[in-house]
């Protein structure tokens, strides 16, 4: 118990210590490790500090075997692969709704990953305050995995390969459910997306530059859609509604805020990988990014909790011509990683190695 | 180089101050038992007994199944009136496991008290830091999982008057924000409680059940018998915020 004592202590010193050289040093992957998370040029600091949770090699790779095995799930039938796949940027492809355990389809569009470090809640209605607990809802609900934490930990913990592959990262002798919820950040946060012809261009990278449309795009975002779909992470992180229902069937966000005027918001998502990660919209409504920006056109109806920016001067929605729009989806298809969606590191493990 | 530099002495500080709180600690400080009984219309709390008549302050019938709730962020009222706050513990306190009946507070210094401070439920600080461990483990089941944060005191029972299925009653209080359900109750201590160094106290809390369903709000258990955060928690964290504790004696020994 001394000891402990004596430990935290020391462990308080250090970071004190820590704030006086933080630049120097990579406070967001442990020393001598070859994963390392690194905030892109262009990006904010992120929202996870990584605290007691630095970056490893063994935690990152131990994070992915969990991601990628259904022994989480209650019939050990899914992943959460299952419904985030790589090449739909951790969205997933084709789904208007997540499809989890007993052919039980949801009611919301699974959410693609990707700079999650950099996100203040999670969730279409923002439920969920950390990265590290962003897997709870999956892996509780009914209609997901439908498993529950006391059961996953009895599983790691009798299993074969789990109990050396998790002492090795947190350095105890028996799994509970922070060093889950650790070790998958370990492997969400590092899913970085920062690569795509947009930021080499911001960046000023291997000399990159947008094509007439693109740029003509880019100017049509910024005048009309930067707003809300805010640079470097196109998303101001708050919750809106944009005009999808006259009376919304989910209520988004009051759901967690039990407030009226919440009632049809819902997280505005990230544009980045936007072209790949579709259907789109809280509940998969749309399959493409046509269907999408006309509905910013022309399909945008009213409620009393329709975000001002979508009825400015009287007008509903925004008035995107043909041209425009076409414009836009050049400038949304630079917003494309292909780097990150083909990253072997975030693929599956198993299917990795059999190739 | 430079952090060489702030290891060593990080390094030399470490020694200096593990050093001293070695020597100090056990010889400087004390420790409070807290003894937790949960009492409801006057008796001890008995769990999924249906022989029991117990009844809220509407009249309405109900059992109980489960109770639970954590203290958290405990400040001792020397009996000068001066505020001492001990070192971060949070205690899940649960009806149905004995064994967390008596939270030890360590590094109590020693003095006379004449009150002591509870938290019903989890500062946001901690609350919102991540994946945690122990009592504050989300397996515990104190955790909503589809909107991340701790239940601070979980009841759930039967009764007759209850409009729910299996007319089942279900109080989760919880949440920070928009509607915050944290409550801070100070108890006044009947009798002063005296911790002498390296000596042990221990003080009698009774939990007083009845205080969730009356005070600013009387619950009639056919309007509102389900309550998971938003406003209708906060109704019950209304209710017992003065009046979910009183000490009942202390002993020193």
């Amino acid at each position: 118990m001394k000891r402990r004592v004596i430990f935290l202590i020391c462990l308080a010193i250090l970071g004190a210590a820590g704030s006086g050289f933080e630049s120097s040093l990579p406070v967001y992957t442990r020393q001598s490790d070859t994963t390392i998370f690194k905030v892109p040029a262009n990006f904010p600091k992120p929202v996870y500090d990584f605290k007691g949770n630095r970056v490893s090699d063994a935690g990152f790779r131990l994070g992915r075997m969990l991601f990628y095995d259904p022994l989480i799930s209650r019939d050990k039938s899914i992943s959460c692969a299952n419904c985030h796949q790589s090449f739909a940027a951790f969205a997933q492809l084709d789904h208007a709704v997540s499809h989890g355990v007993d052919e039980c389809l949801g009611t919301r569009n699974t959410p693609a990953l990707f700079n999650l470090a950099w996100q203040k809640e999670f969730m279409w209605d923002g439920g969920i305050h950390h990265i590290e607990l962003s897997p709870i809802t999956a892996m509780t609900n009914e209609c997901e995995m439908a498993s529950n934490l006391q059961e996953i930990v009895v599983r790691l913990n009798a299993s074969e390969k789990y109990p050396a592959l998790f002492k090795q990262v947190f350095h105890r002798d028996a799994i509970n459910s922070q060093s889950v919820f650790r070790a998958l950040a370990q492997f969400t946060s590092m899913l970085v997306s920062a690569d795509s012809k947009y930021d080499q261009y911001i960046r000023h990278e291997n000399n990159v530059v947008f094509t007439t449309d693109e740029q003509a795009g880019y100017a049509i975002f910024k005048a009309k859609c930067s707003a809300c779909h805010t640079e470097p992470l196109f998303t101001d992180r708050s919750y809106r509604s944009n005009g999808l229902d006259k009376h919304p069937d989910d209520i988004g966000r009051d759901s967690i805020t039990h407030q009226a005027d919440d009632i049809g918001k819902f997280r505005v998502p990230s544009l980045r990988n936007v072209e790949v990660s579709g259907p789109y919209m809280h509940d998969g409504r749309f399959n493409s990014l046509k269907e999408v920006l006309e509905h910013y056109n022309t399909g945008v109806v009213s409620s009393p909790n329709l975000d001002p920016l979508l009825k400015k001067n009287g007008v509903l929605g925004i008035r995107l011509d043909h041209t425009e729009q076409l414009r836009l989806l050049a400038f949304l298809k630079t917003l494309t990683d292909t780097k990150f969606i083909n990253d072997k590191r975030f693929q599956d493990p198993n299917k990795i190695k059999s190739k | 180089m430079k952090s060489k530099y702030w290891a060593l002495i990080s390094l030399f500080s470490i020694s200096i101050i593990s050093k001293a709180w070695s020597q100090t600690l056990p010889a400087d400080s004390g420790k409070l038992i807290l003894h937790f009984k949960n009492v409801v219309n006057g008796q001890p709390l008995r769990l999924n007994d249906t022989a029991v008549n117990y009844h809220n302050s509407h009249g309405d019938k109900f059992t109980i199944n489960t109770f639970k709730y954590y203290i958290s962020n405990i400040v001792l009222f020397d009996d000068q009136g001066k505020k001492i706050t001990l070192p971060p513990a949070y205690f899940l306190i649960n009806a149905a496991d004995s064994t967390t009946f008596d939270p030890v507070l360590t590094h109590v210094p020693p003095g006379k008290y004449s009150a002591i401070s509870l938290m019903i439920g989890v500062d946001s600080a901690r609350n919102f830091a991540g994946a945690q461990e122990g009592c504050l483990d989300p397996a515990q089941g104190m955790f909503w999982t589809w909107n991340s944060g701790y239940i601070f005191l979980k009841l759930e029972g039967i009764s007759p008057q209850s409009n729910a299925k299996l007319h089942r009653l279900t109080f989760h209080v919880g949440g920070v924000k928009p509607q915050n359900t944290i409550r801070v109750q100070t108890i006044p201590l009947k009798k002063e409680l005296i911790i002498g160094a390296g000596q042990t106290a221990k003080a009698v809390i009774i939990t007083h059940i009845d205080a969730l369903f009356s005070g600013k709000n009387q619950v009639d258990f056919s309007r509102l018998s389900f309550t998971m955060g938003g406003p209708n928690a906060v109704l019950i964290a209304d209710n017992y915020a003065t009046s979910l504790f009183t000490a009942w004696e202390e002993t020193q020994r």
